[in-house]
């Protein structure tokens, strides 16, 4: 039988008989690249559209994120999808203050991005207000390939930072900018 | 409907002479204005009266209507009779700086909730209802979102160009 099987590609290192080294950064970023577990904060019908995105037709455990995680202390991106009030602030803020290091934030659709529609009294004006935001999908809803391939971005981020993100200096900054410890 | 239109406000004539303001039909809905000062004896009346037995309140919600000078915000309640399949409506205006209102949740505690958000959006303030907080918008507001004088837009945006919005 013939399988279609496309093995992830090496990261740069010295190869020769028998051997192969690289950097341990680069072969840890592969690791948490392709092992994902995304927290699904979905709130409206980006969610919906989310749930596509993880069944058969398109599924979403091709890329390694096949586990969703419902805990926020065992999540390492965290999906933000759908409307989100200012009254729901708060706890999103909580959610991802509660995830541990490395975390990514991936902000799904018009109204997680920039309130969307939704231009009132009661709507949050975008998620980035309150925390960090990495990779933002546009769309209203997305369709599930735009997740994917906003998945596939995040997966690039991870595989390029630094095994210890939270020590450089960017995102640091970053974090006091939120009022974040 | 007119009918049960002329019998309730037969009974409410009868009961509380001129307290009664008008009696109309809007559509095939009886409506009621009465004076704000009688809400709870009229309400309390057209509940346990065995004739009317409006024994269900279903919904409670605020008016703001700025034109209307010296009654620009009112209060309507509906009321179901059970029995019979009856629905009617209660009204009631007072001027804008006068927003005490006497509570009905000694009457029906489904209320309280209603009360609540009447708080929320148009700043009522319900005296003698046990817990008179916010319901549905956050804590930290300071202005009531449904009165008039208040644009629905949100009010923290500064990436807005009137250029791009035609204005």
């Amino acid at each position: 039988m013939d399988i279609n099987i496309k093995p992830e590609n090496k990261p740069e290192g010295l190869e020769g008989a028998g051997y192969f080294a690289t950097s341990l950064d680069r072969v840890v970023g592969l690791a948490r690249a392709n092992s994902l577990w995304p927290l699904p904060f979905a709130t409206s019908c980006c969610g919906i559209e989310f749930m596509a995105t993880m069944a058969s037709h398109y599924d979403l455990a091709r890329f390694g994120s096949e586990r969703l995680s419902f805990s926020p202390r065992q999540a390492d991106l965290l999906m933000v999808m759908g409307t989100i009030s200012k009254k729901m602030g708060p706890i999103l803020r909580q959610v991802y203050e509660q995830m541990a290091e490395p975390k990514w934030v991936l902000s799904m659709g018009a109204c997680a991005s920039s309130g969307g529609i939704f231009d009132t009294y009661s709507v949050l004006q975008g998620i980035d207000r309150i925390i960090p935001v990495d990779v933002y999908i546009p769309g209203c809803p997305p369709r599930p390939e735009q997740v994917l391939d906003g998945i596939l971005k995040i997966q690039e981020l991870a595989k390029s930072e630094s095994i210890r993100r939270r020590d450089t200096p960017e995102y640091k900054v970053k974090l006091a900018q939120y009022g974040i410890e | 409907m007119i009918d049960l239109l002329n019998q309730i406000a037969e009974k409410l004539k009868t009961k509380f002479n001129d307290g009664l303001l008008s009696a109309e039909l809007h559509y095939d809905f009886p409506v009621f204005i009465v004076e704000k000062k009688i809400i709870v004896d009229v309400l309390t009346f057209l509940k346990d009266d065995t004739d009317t037995g409006f024994n269900f309140l279903t919904t409670l919600c605020g008016i703001h209507m700025p034109e209307n000078k010296g009654a620009e915000l009112g209060l309507m309640y509906q009321l179901q009779n059970m029995e019979k399949n009856q629905r009617i409506r209660i009204k009631i205006f007072m001027p804008d700086g006068e927003t005490k209102t006497p509570s009905i949740t000694s009457l029906w505690p489904t209320a309280n909730w209603m009360e609540r958000q009447e708080y929320d959006f148009f700043g009522f303030e319900f005296t003698g209802h046990p817990d008179l907080r916010r319901i549905l918008n956050m804590d930290e507001m300071n202005y009531f979102p449904m009165r008039k004088e208040y644009p629905l837009e949100d009010s923290s945006r500064d990436d807005k160009n009137d250029k791009m919005f035609g204005r």
